[in-house]
């Protein structure tokens, strides 16, 4: 039920703030969003989307996280020592 | 596709495992609360990389399981009633009422509709102006938002043939809950990430501070869930008991105050009950005074009534944690997803449901993995 995902915004329409909308790519499929809550979110933004709304403007700067916290974990030497 | 594609990755699946590998010293108990990450963690066999001494427990987090009885019977009474149209999520068609399901009554003739968005539901009131229109308001936080703009639309664009029946619940009380139970088994939690983009982190630091226990903001993804996993052990062996948050891509720490706006001015806290949980103080969502003129358990005047869970079916002890899906006698046997006895066989979400899919025993042709 509280699946979301993150899709492309193509356009925007609407000043409105209950009815700013968009344009949102999933991978080829496209779909019209509600997007009153992201206001800061702009064509070319990911945002995060549940039932048609928009919940979330996905952070760039923070999308390699969990890649970099591997990285670090691999780094701390104390954890090596147990290792194959 | 970009964002989903890159958290899927098995080599570093492998990497964040083993890591997780070297961290643990005991045992631990992490209950994970989505049952969106359930799905992901039975789907990609995430508790089957993890050492053996960590032991996930599945939580209540599937709004379609967690709603009663009641409500289904709620739901099939305003649908079967003639000239109207009932809107609801996919989801919650198949979820068996005391006597039957919504979508029985569709087939015996009732206008039942499948619904992408809740505003889908007010644009079709507005299309069927000579009907009653109503939509079944299920969800957690993560819904409310989209939920609570649907109320607003119906009631700035004067569409007075809508109304909702509305079972939105909330996660953490439910959280609290399980921990202050005795038989509580839970040493840490992943946290559901897309409640969390719209609440934000707060509101579990007093949970984790009261009840020690690490608290992590975790998504959806494969890497995701391993991050989060490690995070809490990491924690747990320190001896640590804070909120952290894995999933800070979507994750505000204040969350998304827009949409918290929106299900304030719409909604107000309410006790609630819940399947296998009972009634819960402020674990719910109805209807602020202003917009009780949505309100379709007020418009069809439907009144409390006593319902009686199949004795069967043990969704309960399912969403509690308690036992897993399999280890129910009817599991496979007397409940499927084409008959199923309890919601959380249904549910796209439950955690019966995705043992049932992915975790029965496989055909004595198909090889081992």
């Amino acid at each position: 039920m509280c699946l979301a995902i993150p899709g492309k915004i193509t356009s925007v329409t609407g000043d409105d703030p209950l009815s700013r909308t968009g344009k949102v790519d999933f991978g080829g499929i496209q779909k019209d969003v509600n997007l009153s809550c992201v206001p800061e979110a702009k064509v070319g933004d990911y945002v995060i989307v549940h039932v048609g709304f928009a919940l979330s403007r996905v952070e760039e700067s923070e999308a390699n996280e969990v890649f970099a916290y591997l990285r670090q974990m691999g780094e701390l030497p104390e954890l090596n020592e147990g290792g194959p | 596709m970009k964002y989903l594609d890159e958290y899927r990755d098995e080599a570093k699946a492998r990497e964040y495992a083993r890591q997780i590998a070297r961290v643990t010293t005991r045992p631990w108990a992490i209950m994970e609360v989505c049952g969106g990450q359930t799905h992901a963690i039975v789907k990609f066999g995430i508790d089957e990389l993890l050492p053996k001494s960590i032991t996930l427990i599945h939580g209540p987090g599937c709004p379609v399981c967690v709603t009663p009885l009641e409500f289904i019977d709620k739901a099939i009474e305003i649908a079967s009633r003639p000239g109207t149209i009932f809107c609801s999520f996919g989801d919650m068609l198949r979820v068996p009422g005391s006597a039957t399901d919504l979508l029985s009554v569709k087939a015996g003739g009732g206008d039942v509709r499948m619904v992408y968005s809740p505003s889908d539901a007010v644009k079709i009131a507005a299309q069927n102006p000579a009907r009653e229109v109503v939509f079944f308001a299920v969800g957690f936080e993560t819904t409310a938002p989209a939920t609570a703009l649907a109320a607003q639309q119906a009631a700035e664009q004067g569409v007075k043939n809508f109304s909702m029946l509305v079972a939105h619940v909330l996660v953490p009380p439910a959280m609290e809950t399980l921990l202050a139970s005795p038989q509580c088994r839970v040493q840490g939690f992943l946290a559901a990430g897309h409640v969390c983009a719209v609440m934000g982190c707060a509101e579990y630091e007093p949970m984790a501070a009261k009840y020690r226990v690490p608290i992590v903001v975790t998504g959806f993804e494969p890497l995701d869930i391993l991050q989060g996993v490690l995070m809490c052990v990491r924690q747990l062996e320190e001896g640590r008991a804070e909120v952290e948050n894995q999933y800070a891509r979507v994750v505000r720490r204040d969350g998304n105050e827009h949409a918290r706006e929106l299900i304030r001015r719409v909604f107000e806290v309410a006790p609630r009950k819940w399947r296998g949980l009972g009634e819960i103080p402020g674990s719910g969502l109805r209807l602020r005074s202003q917009y009780e003129a949505l309100d379709a358990e007020k418009r069809f005047g439907l009144a409390d009534r006593d319902t009686a869970e199949s004795a069967e079916c043990l969704s309960g002890l399912v969403l509690q944690g308690r036992i897993k899906p399999a280890e129910c006698p009817a599991f496979g046997q007397g409940c499927a997803p084409e008959h199923p006895l309890g919601a959380p066989m249904v549910s796209s979400e439950g955690a019966c449901a995705a043992y049932y899919r992915y975790r029965r025993p496989a055909p004595a042709a198909e090889p081992a993995r």
